[in-house]
């Protein structure tokens, strides 16, 4: 251990003494050699762990880095940063502005990929843990043998065990290939702590014999490790691939219970058809998009949070919509459910129109705020994105709070008497005209909700509503009309069994048969999973 | 002003009854040739080809700026077939019987094109389609503008497979399930066969139109890919899929130089409604761009920037051009130059006529009708995404090539004739 760190900090040391002598020489390789050049000088660089050449490299990631090459003079290397400000990346002299003859440094995917090393490799020992954590998991896919000093020293200095432990996966990755028996069995025995899939095609081939029926591997204890280390890999990677497909499940059946809350209400609980509930949801999901689009234009101090300030204004736009259709027709329309749904129907064309003529045809982009990109990282190397993982969570508190408004509230109260025996309601006072208007409003208000939490996951255009009618009355009525609890059940069944058909069938028969299994439900309890019970059932 | 704007547009609402009734009636088609534009301005095709009915008023504008053809002006008109596929078909019909158009420019997906293909075969009407596509096909009665496989899908793969592609050896191969993508999936199989990959090294993966949810995909390709062979996609998804599909695969954490997605239907337009930051480096293959730096492009770009702002179209304060925007304003002018040169509208003398047809393309060349088999002689590009949503072009061929409608990758093509049958009627 001893004389592994005096060698790391040798190399270390060479490291430093070579970066006066090669640096500048690297970085105007940087900028003119084809993607061959620009790579060698990469390596070069990260092999050396030129601390110097961090500045010039992050603005050749963020597409800041110019060259300029006169016909007579060197060629100099400029970083332009976001202020304008304009820097010689060799000699730190500041410049008043970009010359003309200035151009971007263009990469591709190749260099893009050595740069994404020779960065995560300089950055290593960096103050931050984040960017750490985000430097060693961009090593896991190129463990090079020339980074191996720059592991050592920060595997020295690491205090972060999550950290350390990353950085020990990638060493042992390098040190598989080792030429010394002891240090290739402590890699495998190593990865095999791990859950990574991407270690399989590594670990496999040592226990696997050659075609004269040799082992790849001389050393059985490495062998037995290794077949071990693939075991327990493995069931970990099946570990977390059954966890993400019951979470993606869960996200498709949180997204239809999202659109079909609101239904859950007006169909379920108020018998109205209601076809525009769709439109609702579309309303819902453009009053998100003209926030985002107000507050960008002339609040840009509240521009960060504006995705907050866009839940109530969908929830009360599209509130406000259905109070209106509420109170100027489908009041008149009780007790006839065809002329209803004609009724709504039409209006659901005349909200689609009108909203492509206020705000165009096309799709509006709806922007994803940046603590809603990225996922979580779970066992198995699976990812649950932040955005479906927040869908869920809003989902539980929509719910909530609905349940509670049901259960707890004077309004709820009404409502559940209003729908389950009218005339003798209002014998008791029950204001069941304006209970109506307020328990629509609540409908469609959930709708809008519903619309602005799916600008976050998929386009927002004036047809977004069309998508999601068929799922959500599909929902509600396998569900059970008259109960929010059926229409839980039968979003999450649905979600989970579709996934798990499209696991093994594919999209578009998984699609298929989630209807064909709907109708043959259907056929055998046209009830719903939960039905009414009692003299209020047929009411 | 909003108010005043949405007052007119009720109002024209309400005349608009009116207007159509009365059309018919005016005497003015002596003086106008008429023009078909079929392009869906609603539905999930909206987001692509709305923009290819302004460019295509565009360069009818612009030709009629400079006198029209044989002297007359060109009147379009204008037909909203909304991404659904039977319509186009009787949407077709109503442009060649009753409005009586000499030409028609549009459609976009390969079922469009197969649903009014009969149309224009039986009218015998003129149909200039402006998209890439599977070929397998050759009509007497269409110009092809876009790309055959040849000119796209095939070069784009050989470059995943070269060096500076990453050296793939892996595919997945998804699409949205209709002809296009089946169809160039089958050749693209065959073409990777003949390269020496293995059928357990392909993975082909299809959605309906208009899919929204692609954790599932994903996370599978996430498994194909951890095999330990480099790995890239080719994505043949059609339309606004593409948006969910994009931020899917930038919130799975799945990097350009990881897997690198190559797309042929996703441009510069697609690519408006998303952050295009986790995209970088995920390629899309078109015989334009709009970053291709050359005198045409710039002139190209200005003049949709200026059409834009004068019409006040929709995303005018980013006014973006892309590959079927090239190919449509391609194909109305050299329709405008055959009608010029054969001295008639009339569409046997149009179709002799467009043969060997040339125009300065604004992807830098002269582009060539063939003079057989009704498609252009086209360059290829490759491109990466930056993160403004532009491309950087990574490859290129050297100048234009011929198309193989008839791919020479699916059996029993090589006897079939590389020229429209019923030519000489």
């Amino acid at each position: 251990m001893v004389f592994r760190s005096l060698r790391a900090s040798l190399l270390l040391c060479a490291a430093f003494l070579a970066q006066s002598a090669f640096g500048v020489t690297d970085l105007s390789q940087l900028a003119d050699g084809d993607s061959a050049g620009k790579i060698t000088a990469l390596r070069q660089i990260a092999a050396q762990g030129d601390m110097s050449a961090l500045p010039a490299l992050e603005a050749l990631q963020n597409g800041a880095l110019y060259v300029v090459s006169p016909k007579d003079g060197k060629t100099r290397i400029l970083i332009a940063d976001a202020t304008g400000a304009v820097m010689d990346a060799a000699t730190g002299e500041h410049l008043p502005a970009l010359p003309d003859a200035a151009e971007s440094v263009t990469m591709n995917n190749r260099v893009r990929g050595a740069l994404d090393v020779t960065l995560a490799a300089l950055r290593l020992t960096s103050e931050d843990a984040e960017t750490r954590l985000q430097a060693i998991r961009a090593l896991k896919n190129n463990p090079e043998e020339k980074l191996l000093p720059l592991l050592e020293a920060a595997l020295a200095k690491e205090r972060d065990t999550e950290i350390a432990m990353r950085v020990r996966a990638v060493r042992a990755l390098i040190l598989l290939r080792s030429p010394e028996e002891k240090e290739r069995l402590a890699a495998v025995r190593t990865l095999g702590k791990g859950s990574d899939p991407a270690t399989l095609p590594l670990l496999r081939p040592l226990f696997v014999r050659d075609a004269q029926g040799r082992f790849l591997e001389p050393d059985a204890r490495i062998r037995a490790a290794a077949r071990q280390a693939v075991s327990a890999i493995e069931g970990r990677v099946q570990a977390g691939e059954t966890l993400k497909r019951l979470f993606e499940g869960v996200s498709l059946g949180s997204i239809l219970l999202l659109a079909a809350l609101g239904l859950a209400i007006t169909y379920g609980l108020m018998g109205v058809i209601n076809m525009a509930h769709g439109e609702l949801i579309m309303i819902g999901a453009y009053a998100a998009y003209a926030t985002q689009t107000v507050t960008q234009r002339d609040l840009p101090m509240l521009s960060d949070i504006w995705l907050w300030l866009a839940i109530p204004v969908s929830f009360l736009s599209a509130a406000a919509v259905g109070v209106l259709m509420e109170r100027l027709v489908i009041r008149r329309l009780y007790g006839r459910p065809l002329e209803t749904l004609l009724a709504t129907w039409g209006i659901s064309l005349l909200l689609i129109q009108l909203v492509r003529t206020v705000f165009g045809q096309q799709n509006v982009a709806v922007e994803n705020p940046l603590w809603l990109s990225g996922g979580l990282e779970i066992v198995g190397a699976q990812i649950l994105p932040w955005n479906r993982v927040a869908l869920i969570a809003f989902v539980a508190l929509m719910l909530a709070a609905v349940a509670i408004l049901l259960a707890k509230t004077r309004l709820g109260l009404f409502i559940r008497a209003a729908t389950q025996n009218r005339p003798m309601s209002r014998c008791m006072g029950v204001p069941t005209r304006r209970v109506d208007s307020l328990a629509f409003g609540l409908g469609a208000g959930l709708a809008g909700l519903a619309g602005c939490a799916l600008s976050q996951i998929g386009n927002v255009g004036p047809e977004l509503g069309q998508g999601y009618i068929v799922d959500s009355f599909m929902v509600v009525v396998v569900g059970g009309v008259g109960q929010i609890a059926g229409a839980v059940f039968a979003a999450l069944g649905l979600g989970i069994l579709s996934k798990f058909i499209e696991g093994f069938a594919g999209a578009v028969l998984a699609k298929i048969a989630i209807l064909l299994l709907i109708i043959l439900f259907i056929q055998k309890r046209p009830q719903g999973i939960f039905a009414l019970k009692g003299r209020f059932a047929d009411a | 002003m909003r108010r005043q704007a949405f007052l007119k547009t009720v109002l024209a609402a309400a005349v608009f009854p009116f207007a159509i009734f009365f059309a018919p009636a005016k005497a003015a088609d002596q003086e106008t040739i008429k023009v078909g534009i079929l392009h869906s301005l609603s539905g999930t095709m909206a987001i692509s080809e709305t923009v290819l009915k302004d460019v295509a008023l565009m360069a009818i504008e612009e030709i009629n700026a400079k006198g029209g053809v044989l002297g007359k002006k060109l009147a379009p008109v204008v037909v909203d077939p909304a991404s659904n596929w039977p319509l186009f078909a009787e949407k077709a019909k109503q442009l060649i019987s009753q409005d009586k158009v000499a030409v028609v420019f549009g459609c976009w997906t390969s079922v469009s094109r197969k649903s009014v293909l009969p149309v224009f075969e039986e009218l015998n009407g003129l149909l200039f389609y402006p998209v890439q596509y599977e070929g397998e096909e050759l009509s007497k009665n269409v110009f092809y503008t876009g790309a055959a496989p040849n000119q796209q899908a095939i070069p784009a793969t050989e470059y995943l497979m070269s060096e500076d592609g990453g050296g793939a050896k892996r595919f997945v191969l998804l699409g949205t399930d209709y002809v296009y993508p089946r169809t160039t999936n089958k050749i693209l199989r065959a073409f990777l066969k003949s390269k020496g990959v293995a059928d357990a090294d392909i993975m082909e993966a299809y959605t309906p139109f208009g899919h929204g949810d692609y954790q599932t995909i994903i996370a599978s390709i996430k498994k194909f890919a951890s095999a330990g062979k480099k790995t890239a996609v080719i994505s043949t998804i059609n339309g606004d899929s593409n948006v969910p599909f994009y931020k899917e695969l930038g919130n799975q954490g799945l990097k350009a130089t990881d897997v690198p997605v190559v797309a042929f239907s996703v441009g510069e337009e697609e690519l408006r409604g998303v952050d295009a930051k986790p995209l970088v480096g995920h390629l899309a293959s078109w015989n334009y761009f709009m970053s291709l730096k050359n005198e045409k492009n710039d002139a190209f770009k200005k003049k949709w920037a200026d059409y834009a702002r004068a019409k006040k179209l929709p995303g005018v304060s980013k006014p973006l051009t892309n590959d079927p925007m090239e190919a449509t304003y391609i194909g109305v002018h050299m329709w405008a130059q055959a009608a010029a040169k054969a001295g008639s509208v009339q569409t046997d003398k149009v179709i002799a006529a467009m043969a060997g047809q040339t125009f300065a393309a604004p992807d830098g060349f002269t582009v060539k009708m063939d003079e057989k088999n009704h498609h252009l002689h086209k360059p290829v590009f490759v491109g990466e995404i930056r993160p403004d949503g532009q491309f950087d072009i990574v490859w290129k061929t050297s100048g234009p090539i011929r198309a193989q409608p008839w791919s020479p990758f699916i059996a029993g093509n090589e006897k079939k004739k590389d020229e429209p049958s019923g030519r000489s009627k």
